[in-house]
């Protein structure tokens, strides 16, 4: 696949070695072109970048009846009161804590579900069981949550197995004790994208060389050290792009399993950020506040992808950007 | 969970045994059937939830409070069903679901298409300039309270067009579309242009038409997307109920019984009022019965294009 890819690279560098300058005679050219995409760039401005010019209430005491050269600027006020506050180290704690949770048995959920699907000779089986473990991906948080708090109510399925099985004496109110909340979220997400986060490895997966195997094979390697010496080597391109993408994202834990799982008895360990600018923007109109603790998230986000991107180049790795 | 980790420690248990004994007769048989056992619990794991709502959906709501309903209503009605499509909210949120999905689909699928195509042509002038505008947009985002005064001042508020337009072009399908485009001959858009077509022309008639495996599959990512969307509803719109989704009606009716389910007194029954024990339908029956039309959807068009979406997947996968 890195083969293939290298040499993809090299025909895009040589076809990219014609310049196409910009002139009147090829806008007028060109007008077709324009008329399709410049409307487009338009949009994709006005929608995803003018609101970036809101990150200015942030620097201000915000107040949404004002014009905007009588708001009052205060420098980076709401940052430090962020900083101080207990609510929002509390809430970053759970933020960073359910993402890592998320990450690590994302990860190896996936890749050991894919490894073991990859074991499966009879293909009729093996589409039965991806088909079934796709289908909860395509289904809203509302419904997931949904399932998953009748599962764990306390006449829910999952206390009658537990007692069946005699590992408890009494049902457990899942979902009304803080201690189990981060739990229940990253079990709640594996239940969902487990057997659709295998796809993209079982697609590395068959492009592996299968000479590889038949080496392997002639070396009297078993199935183990086939899956460690030939398989994990073969998907760890795919592994590092997507642990790069999900270290990115390892401030957003989410939004909607949180605030929809979450309840009174386990605000302490379920609101994240997310939640926590819903709270102080929306409903109470500190949109202020709320718009530092956005920018916190996104500053953040783009510092750790680069970051992580940084640490795969240097590392010889396939890398995102 | 606790199931997964039984049947993997069983695995590297045959394995020990594999090793020590080094008979290479008995590893396949004991991983095969552990190996199956597992995924037979993987399928139950992932189903049961499905078909224990599906039952709770038709099974009388006074009765489904008595508890122990498992794979078999006992006592069939449609009552639910009936419930909830006489109910005017649920209805009407279904077809503001609907149209908002059939929308959202046909407008992304032409606009990011057409963007795709454009963005295609080494030829042109802004290619480099417009690519890279889109893409920066797959790694920040303004936030939710500059995005909630952006629909302010543009009047999308308790507006229909709010579910639409904010989202009508995704810069990661359209880069998944443009290498699409990359592996059509390029002879056939020069023997058009010869012919005499423009650019808009050559789009419609030629790339368009071609594009139709992985268009199968970005059309099934949107339409799952918008369909399954509440937030916008819950954000923007939530001050008229004509606009509502069928996924925030479910949203309030979760939030609603949630309560319930926390408290393990109400749990048990004793919270439900009077007023809905002597009735049939009850709030968790109602909850089952929108659950599953609000999934059967999905469920109904999710295998046939089972077999796009893997395409689609590992030609976005490189740049996702």
């Amino acid at each position: 696949m890195v083969e293939t890819k290298k040499i993809n690279r090299a025909a895009a560098k040589r076809k990219q070695e014609i310049k196409y300058p910009i002139t009147w005679a090829a806008i007028k050219r060109q007008r077709q072109l324009i008329y399709m995409s410049v409307p487009l760039l338009a949009y994709i401005i006005l929608f995803a970048y003018v609101p970036v010019w809101g990150w200015t209430m942030a620097f201000q005491d915000f107040k949404p009846n004002l014009a905007f050269a009588q708001q009052t600027w205060v420098g980076f006020k709401h940052f430090v009161f962020l900083f101080t506050d207990d609510n929002f180290l509390r809430v970053l704690r759970n933020t960073l804590g359910m993402s890592i949770i998320n990450l690590v048995l994302g990860f190896v959920t996936a890749i050991g579900l894919a490894l073991l699907l990859n074991e499966i000779k009879n293909m009729y089986w093996k589409r039965t069981v991806q088909t079934v473990s796709y289908l909860p991906h395509f289904l809203s948080w509302i419904i997931v949550t949904g399932i998953v708090a009748t599962s764990l109510a306390s006449d829910g399925i999952v206390n009658d197995v537990l007692m069946w099985l005699g590992l408890i004496n009494e049902p457990i109110v899942w979902l009304s004790e803080g201690k189990y909340f981060w739990g229940v979220v990253g079990a709640s997400h594996v239940w969902k994208e487990v057997g659709w986060n295998t796809i993209i490895y079982l697609a590395a997966m068959s492009s592996i060389d299968p000479s590889l195997y038949e080496a392997a094979d002639i070396d009297g390697a078993n199935r183990y050290q086939k899956m460690r010496f030939v398989t994990i080597p073969g998907i760890k391109a795919t592994i590092i792009i997507l642990l790069i993408m999900s270290v990115g994202h390892l401030l957003e834990a989410g939004f909607e399993v949180q605030y929809l799982l979450g309840n009174g008895l386990v605000v302490d360990w379920s609101e994240t950020i997310d939640i926590f600018v819903l709270k102080y923007g929306i409903a109470q109109g500190n949109y202020s506040l709320a718009t530092a603790g956005g920018i916190f998230k996104t500053v953040v986000s783009i510092t750790l992808l680069l970051g992580a991107n940084w640490i795969a180049k240097r590392m010889g790795e396939e890398r995102l950007l | 969970m606790s199931a997964k980790k039984t049947s993997l420690s069983a695995v590297s248990a045959s394995a020990t045994v594999q090793n020590k004994s080094g008979i290479n007769r008995i590893e396949p048989i004991l991983f095969n059937t552990f190996n199956t056992l597992f995924m037979v619990i993987l399928v139950v794991v992932t189903l049961y939830p499905f078909l224990n709502t599906i039952v709770v959906s038709f099974n009388a709501g006074n009765d489904t409070i008595r508890g122990g309903l498992y794979l078999w209503p006992r006592e069939w009605t449609l009552q639910n069903y009936r419930a909830v499509f006489v109910s005017g909210t649920i209805y009407d949120a279904f077809w503001v679901s609907v149209a908002r999905t059939v929308l959202a689909t046909l407008l992304n699928l032409f606009l990011t298409t057409m963007l795709a195509y454009t963005l295609s042509r080494r030829e042109y002038i802004f290619r480099k300039q417009i690519t890279l505008v889109f893409v920066l947009t797959m790694y920040f985002n303004a936030g939710l309270i500059p995005g909630y005064f952006l629909m302010k001042d543009l009047h999308l508020l308790n507006s229909f067009w709010v579910y639409v337009i904010p989202s009508m072009i995704s810069a990661f399908n359209m880069i998944v579309i443009r290498t699409y485009i990359g592996t059509i001959p390029e002879s056939l858009v020069e023997s058009a242009r010869i012919d005499g077509a423009g650019e808009f022309k050559i789009f419609w008639s030629i790339i368009f038409p071609l594009c139709k495996p992985v268009l199968a599959t970005i059309a099934l990512f949107v339409a799952v997307g918008s369909w399954n969307s509440w937030f916008d509803a819950f954000l923007y719109t939530s001050s008229r109920q004509e606009l509502s989704t069928l996924q925030y009606e479910l949203m309030k009716l979760l939030s609603s019984s949630m309560n319930a389910n926390s408290n393990p007194a109400v749990a048990n029954g004793g919270g439900v009022t009077q007023d809905t024990v002597s009735s049939m339908v009850t709030p968790i029956s109602i909850r089952a019965a929108v659950t599953i039309v609000a999934s059967v959807p999905i469920l109904v068009v999710y295998p046939f294009m089972q077999k796009y979406f893997v395409v689609g997947l590992n030609v976005g996968s490189v740049k996702e």
